[in-house]
């Protein structure tokens, strides 16, 4: 691989690993909105059935 | 009209008044540039040029404003009284221009003794530059009136404000520098103008927003 | 056209950005003069792209502003949200072409790094700002007065590093690209039309995070 073509590849890379990163930052997102509205799934249950 | 201009006429006496009487925030302002000034002098190796000398004048003045700036509600907020001000029945924006007419009489004093400290401890100044000085005063006072009533909000607030202010007053900053060094000052004198007259009617226009609950 | 009928077309325009990305890789022989041109296909989209965000971070700060619906706030913050993260992008970008093309990670000459620069630094004090800040009607309106502030920052900014020129430093390297031929361009707009669909799509995608985000915190409040 020429010296261009490293910095052309490494250019392309940066950008698909920013989305990549941004993949997992939103699926740990979705991860931990899914545990908060169990948690307050169950307490709603609580006050409802307490 | 002349209700309005009455009340920024007002508001700016006040607050003149009022740091006669407490003198709290112009002589630190004072001391704070001349400071800076013998800082500078020792952070400059020898046979630095006039150039980077005044280039740092610049950045004694941001970080004087910054120190004015970080006052400049301070005394509405100790008295509760920015919420009184509110409630008055002038146009909020009057509130902005009172106090921008204040900040700028800060600047301008802590001025009129940083500008000759400069000449006697590195150079003398061209009449550009002090033309420089007074266009950026007014385009730093009115930014920074509206960003320290932003500011005032945030639980951060001493932190918050020379983090909004330093970005936007980079273009003073390279008007201002441009103007002293270059040789064809017009064009930038003239953009600090520009700056001044765009920043300052958005501040007139939003201050209201960034005051009322 | 209805939600769902665009919400589709956004995302098949996210496809056109791998197509823009190959055709770029293959299709056009190397530049001559600029073997590495073709990360400008990646680098010019994404500065455009940012500058569309934070132009659309604006447009919903004067909505919120103007008409007072909460919603604005948060749709205000996402399209900021995307504007730093290809504003970041675009610095990073620029950065390795600046290091193909001259030597240097960072050139004070290159007009366009410099200004993203100011404007990384602008925007990412307005997260600062809305971080220190308690929710609430303060927060949104004093986010939206500082998103608009930003978009006027842009052209004030430009302005000011055109006009410095060679008084502040000297500019001893340009980009010689190629003559724009219509390949060029048409592989370019591909590209930039994948990227604003890619922006558009991952702007939804936040934007339904924070918004749950908020009806959460808000039902845990009213369950406590």
């Amino acid at each position: 691989m020429t010296t261009a073509e490293k910095y052309v590849t490494g250019a392309y890379l940066v950008l698909l690993g920013a989305l990549l990163a941004y993949l997992i930052i939103i699926a740990l997102k979705v991860g931990r909105l899914e545990q908060e509205l169990a948690d307050l799934t169950r307490a709603a249950r609580e006050k409802q059935g307490g | 009209m002349s209700g309005y201009a009455a009340d920024v006429a007002a508001l700016a006496r006040k607050d003149l008044l009022l740091e006669l009487r407490s003198r709290d925030t112009l002589p630190a302002m004072l001391l704070f540039v001349v400071s800076a000034l013998t800082v500078f002098h020792f952070a400059l190796p020898s046979g630095s040029s006039a150039r980077a000398e005044t280039g740092l004048l610049w950045i004694a003045i941001i970080f004087t404003a910054l120190l004015g700036l970080a006052r400049a509600f301070a005394a509405e907020r100790e008295e509760g009284a920015l919420d009184g001000l509110v409630l008055a029945p002038c146009d909020r924006s009057a509130i902005w221009l009172g106090k921008t007419i204040g900040v700028t009489a800060f600047l301008v004093l802590a001025e009129a003794v940083a500008l000759p400290a400069f000449a006697l401890f590195f150079h003398p100044l061209s009449w550009e530059l002090v033309a420089a000085v007074a266009l950026a005063d007014l385009g730093i006072a009115a930014i920074g009136t509206l960003l320290a009533a932003m500011a005032a909000a945030s639980r951060a607030r001493e932190l918050i404000l020379p983090l909004m202010f330093l970005p936007l007053v980079i273009p003073v900053v390279i008007g201002g520098v441009g103007a002293s060094v270059s040789a064809n000052p017009g064009s930038f004198l003239g953009f600090l103008g520009l700056y001044d007259a765009v920043f300052a009617i958005l501040c007139w226009a939003s201050f209201e927003y960034v005051v009322t609950e | 056209m209805s939600t769902s009928l665009r919400n589709n077309a956004v995302l098949a325009g996210v496809l056109l950005l791998p197509l823009g990305v190959l055709l770029g890789a293959f299709w056009i022989p190397e530049a001559k003069g600029d073997p590495a041109f073709r990360i400008f296909y990646l680098h010019v989209p994404i500065a455009l792209t940012a500058y569309g965000c934070f132009g659309v971070g604006a447009w919903k700060a004067l909505r919120l502003l103007w008409k007072g619906e909460r919603r604005y706030d948060l749709e205000s913050y996402t399209a900021i949200h995307m504007g730093v993260i290809f504003g970041l992008l675009t610095l990073v970008t620029g950065s390795i072409w600046a290091k193909y093309a001259w030597g240097t990670w960072w050139s004070w000459g290159e007009r366009q790094l410099v200004l993203f620069l100011i404007l990384f630094l602008f925007y990412s004090s307005y997260f600062m700002l809305r971080y220190s800040t308690d929710p609430g009607p303060r927060r949104e309106r004093n986010s939206a007065v500082y998103a608009l502030f930003g978009v006027t920052l842009i052209p004030v900014s430009f302005l000011a590093i055109r006009i410095a020129g060679t008084i502040l430093h000297p500019t001893v390297f340009t980009h010689e690209g190629p003559q724009m031929t219509w390949e060029i361009f048409t592989i370019f707009l591909i590209s930039f039309a994948g990227m604003l669909a890619l922006a558009a799509t991952l702007y939804r995608v936040e934007l339904a995070g924070k918004r749950i985000d908020a009806s959460l915190r808000e039902l845990r409040e009213l369950l406590a």
